[in-house]
């Protein structure tokens, strides 16, 4: 699929929760997005020099809704939090391969800022669907709008919301099953979720995250361990960024 | 009507802009967002006698300016880099310098053998990757050994060769002069320059090698020095580069003296970058009233 580098505009721009910002850009990539791919966004700081590669939380006919946590001050994300509507943002996609969206019973699991491309993900996938949360605290995004396509069941690590825990607390105090996990979040909380559902013989992809600099499958910087030798690389490395970030659970090392 | 070609050793590049080893994957990564066709030459990622898994993960990271990267040379082995990357390049309108690396002598010796009778134009050995423990930077950092190494790579190679160099060593031109006496063709240089970014948060390295290689704009102004340094020491023709992002980076090297010019981690924050440094370069050169490229290499003294 071709890659667009882009000037998007951006169309509006919120605070959803606690440093976690919601902005609508348009842009021609959303044409041909999938959900569970990421886009490359660019600072405009030119002591900055790396993209900031963000999951595609939801896509209209021509544009795309990026959900992302701002992580400090004088930061990347920081910038792109005072973005105003009108102003452009430059960015590239659609990277990356995507979640499947085939017809089964699926459990959507998003842990803080690996919630976001469950949304997209949701909208589109047939089949029943239970969705499950893992937050710090009760400050909560993107619950209500997920209600939409199916049920939500929430962990918080402090247990003010939802089961005191993970989301794996949460998956077994309410007995949840499905055919197949989709999970997106911190390498721990999917390292947890390829174990259970190896254990419980659950087809399961995971989304996994590494630090990158190009994007599109040229610096190497994003490998992970594959289980077995892997056809590009010839080694035991897949790159998140172009055989990921979306993984089935039995081809990677957490 | 302006003249943009250059030559060294023998080989003719249509403008004299090529990509930095490891910046540019082996081209193919690029094909949707650059005309490749419109590249002097593809300096393609290092390739080895056999693949290399690289280093673990974090392999970058951010520094102000700049990154730093300890990918270790993970490459597919030279076997895949001629089936699958080396097709690909045949195709383009461009040249291609193939990046080789190994961790001994025979391993050097070895992939230039076997590339020395495929469609190439030249070699770069790279004799100065900071992040792996043995082989890249070991070789490149005495005289002696970059003496040894570079006679091999001559006895061995049916295509010119250009030694790759690191600032990470005391007097460049020692080095330089060692390469040239040895008979290789060209240098590049600079290579980038060892450095380390700690987590304060996390209280650890932020890349999982401790150090790595810092590269990006903020290196230009030492690697411009450098450039300058050698191309005052030796004769042959010097590939220059370390934080070129644009034409006017460009420029002064070649004003310095580079005979060519590579752009590297610009390609991943603006992938399109060395085809604007080639047009900007063209517009310099025209604005100038320069009917020739070659007019301004070295031409600050």
């Amino acid at each position: 699929m071709t890659k667009i580098m882009d000037n998007g505009k951006v169309l509006s721009q919120d605070e959803l929760s606690k440093d976690i910002y919601s902005i609508w850009i348009k842009t021609d990539i959303a044409k041909t997005t999938k959900p569970g791919q990421f886009v490359n966004v660019y600072t405009k700081d030119p002591s900055k020099l790396l993209p900031r590669p963000i999951s595609i939380c939801e896509v209209d006919k021509d544009s795309i809704r990026l959900v992302y946590r701002v992580t400090g001050e004088n930061t990347g994300t920081k910038e792109f939090s005072n973005l105003k509507t009108g102003d452009d943002i430059k960015v590239l996609g659609s990277l990356g391969n995507g979640f499947p969206t085939d017809s089964k019973s699926t459990i959507l699991i998003g842990g803080g800022i690996g919630i976001p491309p469950m949304l997209e993900t949701a909208k589109q996938l047939d089949g029943e669907k239970i969705i499950v949360l893992g937050f710090r605290d009760s400050n909560t995004f993107l619950a209500n709008e997920l209600e939409s396509y199916g049920k939500v069941y929430i962990a918080s690590e402090d247990g003010s919301i939802g089961t005191k825990g993970n989301v794996l607390d949460a998956i077994r105090e309410n007995r949840l099953s499905a055919e197949r996990i989709l999970a997106c979040g911190p390498t721990p909380m999917l390292r947890a979720i390829k174990k259970y559902a190896d254990e419980n013989n659950i087809e399961c992809f995971l989304s996994l995250e590494e630090k990158m600099a190009c994007g599109i499958g040229a610096c190497l910087a994003c490998t992970c361990k594959s289980s077995e030798i892997d056809s590009h690389s010839k080694v035991k490395n897949k790159r998140v960024c172009t055989e990921g970030p979306v993984f089935n659970a039995s081809e990677v090392e957490l | 009507m302006i003249n943009t070609k250059v030559k060294i050793a023998g080989v003719e590049f249509k403008n004299p802009v090529t990509v930095a080893s490891g910046t540019f994957g082996h081209g193919e990564e690029f094909a949707d967002l650059v005309d490749i066709n419109r590249l002097g030459a593809v300096t393609t990622k290092g390739v080895a006698n056999i693949p290399w898994e690289g280093n673990p993960t974090p392999r970058i990271a951010e520094v102000y300016g700049g990154m730093l990267n300890a990918i270790g040379l993970q490459n597919p082995g030279v076997d895949t880099f001629i089936e699958r990357d080396l097709k690909f390049l045949k195709e383009k309108d461009t040249k291609i310098i193939v990046n080789v690396c190994g961790r001994s002598v025979e391993d050097y010796i070895e992939t230039v053998e076997r590339l020395s009778d495929e469609d190439v134009d030249m070699f770069e050995i790279n004799i100065s990757c900071p992040n792996v423990s043995h082989g890249g930077i070991a070789f490149g950092t005495n005289v002696e050994s970059v003496s040894e190494i570079t006679k091999q790579m001559k006895a061995h190679s049916k295509k010119p060769i250009i030694m790759k160099l690191s600032p990470n060593v005391t007097d460049i031109t020692e080095i330089a002069r060692a390469a040239e006496a040895a008979g290789s063709d060209a240098l590049s240089l600079i290579n980038t320059i060892t450095g380390m970014k700690i987590d304060i948060n996390k209280r650890c390295f932020a890349i999982a090698n401790r150090t790595g290689g810092m590269s990006g704009p903020a290196i230009k102004p030492i690697a411009l020095r450098m450039v300058y340094q050698v191309a005052n020491a030796v004769k042959i023709p010097i590939i220059g580069m370390g934080g070129i992002a644009t034409f006017e980076d460009a420029v002064e090297f070649m004003l310095a003296g580079a005979t060519m010019v590579s752009v590297g981690t610009a390609n991943f924050f603006n992938p399109n970058a060395s085809i604007e440094v080639a047009e900007g370069i063209e517009k310099y050169l025209e604005n100038n009233g320069f009917k020739d490229v070659n007019e301004i290499i070295g031409l600050v003294k």
